[in-house]
């Protein structure tokens, strides 16, 4: 059983990753991932709130009639989304003013439905935690590629820390502003995607079409 | 929450629990244990987080006026650093400083909506219903005694919310030091970019007031007639709070907010 568990938490990060293979939770790796603090904090809060609403939805799902099971589902992650936003709100004020509504968003994120729906409704609570928290962990790990390439290019610095110090204060560095632009997450996951598929070619999908000749009369 | 339990034993609980999930009994039960359960939890980490929650935003506020005066530190404590400003009670009215109340326990948000501290407003660009008759507002002395600076507070709608912030004026009460927003809800990434520190060093040196005393500080596309020594450019992609902004400035700046309170800074009758 130790030996699935592992799998499960280490499954969703290259060969079933949310977000370059099922391209779920693609709205929030772009609003959040400018910075790589902000980034981290929601990486850690979409790992709470997946791991514990799986976990929680997974202990009453004999009991959830079919009729109103994604409205239950959706009661359950609201709270814990609400719960995070407060304890952010509490012990990291400034970090909870620049996730802004993005955290609150996490409830709309299709990664903690889609887990929620596809694998807690069918499993026993420990292993769809561990579910949950492989899909966060996924999901996080997306985000801090994306954030380490954002905010290093983007601002010439990491973790806040200056790396390279930009024209504005005195430095060399002239920052690519177009990497704090949201738009430039989407060029950014569309390369890691690309790089995941050429590195492991079975993740590319079928085409839903083929290409035919016909023959000209 | 409710688990199933083993079969044996078959309580009215038991058999509660075994029957099909998917009967009229059953959906109602589950919907409203888990609205009740789910709403229990969330107002308790609510009211009990609300404490720590009230003091990081009094922090950010006076944070917030550190910076729009120009003199935070991130090294110095928050709370010594906001030693150094005197608060005081103004009348809006008179622009001069009252003392019917403490201006240590004022509460500027109960003023606005008790009848006794505020007015309701007929003509309300800034959109904010009542205007309390009392604020808080803040002085900043130099070394030598001489004031510096004036911190004002100012609020208004934008396109989603309220904007709440501050206004730095220079001692000769026409001169803008700066201006920010402590609390809003604007589009991130378009509203909200009234928090960029490009655009909010637009405002250090621009005047309120032309020669002849007239309001002309304004907050848009083009300079106003008096020029841009009196222009804040408009954020782009966010006409709407653009627009809140500058009702807001300037309902505030006006007759009915602190012109009174200038004229008495400029006269030196503070």
């Amino acid at each position: 059983m130790a030996q699935t568990y592992r799998k499960m938490l280490i499954d969703p990060m290259v060969d079933n990753n949310p977000i370059t293979l099922q391209v779920l939770g693609i709205c929030s790796a772009l609003a959040v991932t400018s910075s790589l603090k902000v980034s981290f904090v929601m990486a850690v809060a979409v790992i709470f709130v997946t791991g514990f609403s799986s976990m929680f939805i997974s202990m009453i799902r004999s009991q959830i009639p079919g009729s109103i099971r994604i409205i239950v589902q959706m009661v359950i992650i609201a709270s814990l989304v609400i719960m995070v936003d407060q304890i952010l709100k509490a012990y990291a004020y400034e970090i909870s003013k620049t996730l802004s509504v993005f955290v609150g968003l996490i409830i709309t994120n299709c990664i903690v439905m889609g887990r929620a729906e596809a694998f807690a409704m069918k499993n026993p609570p420990i292993a769809s935690f561990v579910d949950g928290v492989g899909n966060g962990l996924g999901y996080g790990l997306i985000l801090m590629m994306v954030a380490v390439i954002r905010e290093v290019l983007g601002s010439g610095t990491f973790f806040g820390l200056t790396l390279m110090e930009t024209v504005n204060n005195g430095g060399w560095y002239v920052p690519n502003g177009m990497l704090l632009l949201p738009p430039s997450a989407f060029f950014i996951i569309g390369l890691i995607i690309w790089a995941f598929r050429a590195w492991k070619p079975e993740q590319v999908e079928e085409r839903e079409y083929k290409i035919q000749t016909v023959e000209a009369h | 929450m409710p688990e199933s339990k083993p079969e044996k034993q078959k309580g009215p609980i038991g058999r509660f629990l075994a029957a099909s999930p998917d009967s009229i009994g059953k959906t109602l039960f589950v919907a409203v244990g888990v609205c009740l359960v789910a709403s229990m939890v969330v107002s308790s980490v609510a009211v009990s987080l609300r404490p720590t929650q009230e003091v990081n935003q009094l922090k950010d506020k006076q944070v917030n006026i550190l910076q729009v005066a120009g003199v935070y530190d991130p090294e110095v404590d928050v709370a010594e650093a906001f030693s150094s400003f005197e608060p005081h009670v103004l009348e809006l009215e008179t622009g001069k400083f009252t003392d019917k109340f403490d201006v240590n326990t004022f509460d500027d948000i109960a003023a606005a909506d008790d009848p006794s501290t505020s007015v309701e407003l007929t003509e309300d660009p800034a959109g904010i219903g009542r205007k309390a008759t009392y604020r808080t507002i803040y002085l900043l002395h130099n070394e030598d005694g001489t004031l510096d600076k004036a911190i004002l507070p100012l609020h208004g709608y934008g396109l989603w919310s309220t904007l709440y912030g501050y206004i730095a004026v220079e001692e000769d009460g026409n001169e803008i030091y700066g201006l920010q927003f402590y609390s809003h809800a604007e589009t991130p990434g378009l509203g909200a970019e009234v928090d960029n520190p490009r655009w909010k060093a637009q405002w250090n040196g621009k005047r309120l007031k032309d020669e002849d005393g007239n309001l002309a500080i304004s907050v848009s596309k083009n300079a106003p007639p008096q020029g841009e020594d009196y222009h804040i450019d408009a954020l782009a992609g966010a006409t709407l709070t653009t627009v809140g902004v500058d009702n807001l400035v300037r309902f505030w700046m006006g007759e009915e907010g602190y012109t009174p309170f200038l004229q008495n800074l400029k006269t030196g009758g503070i």
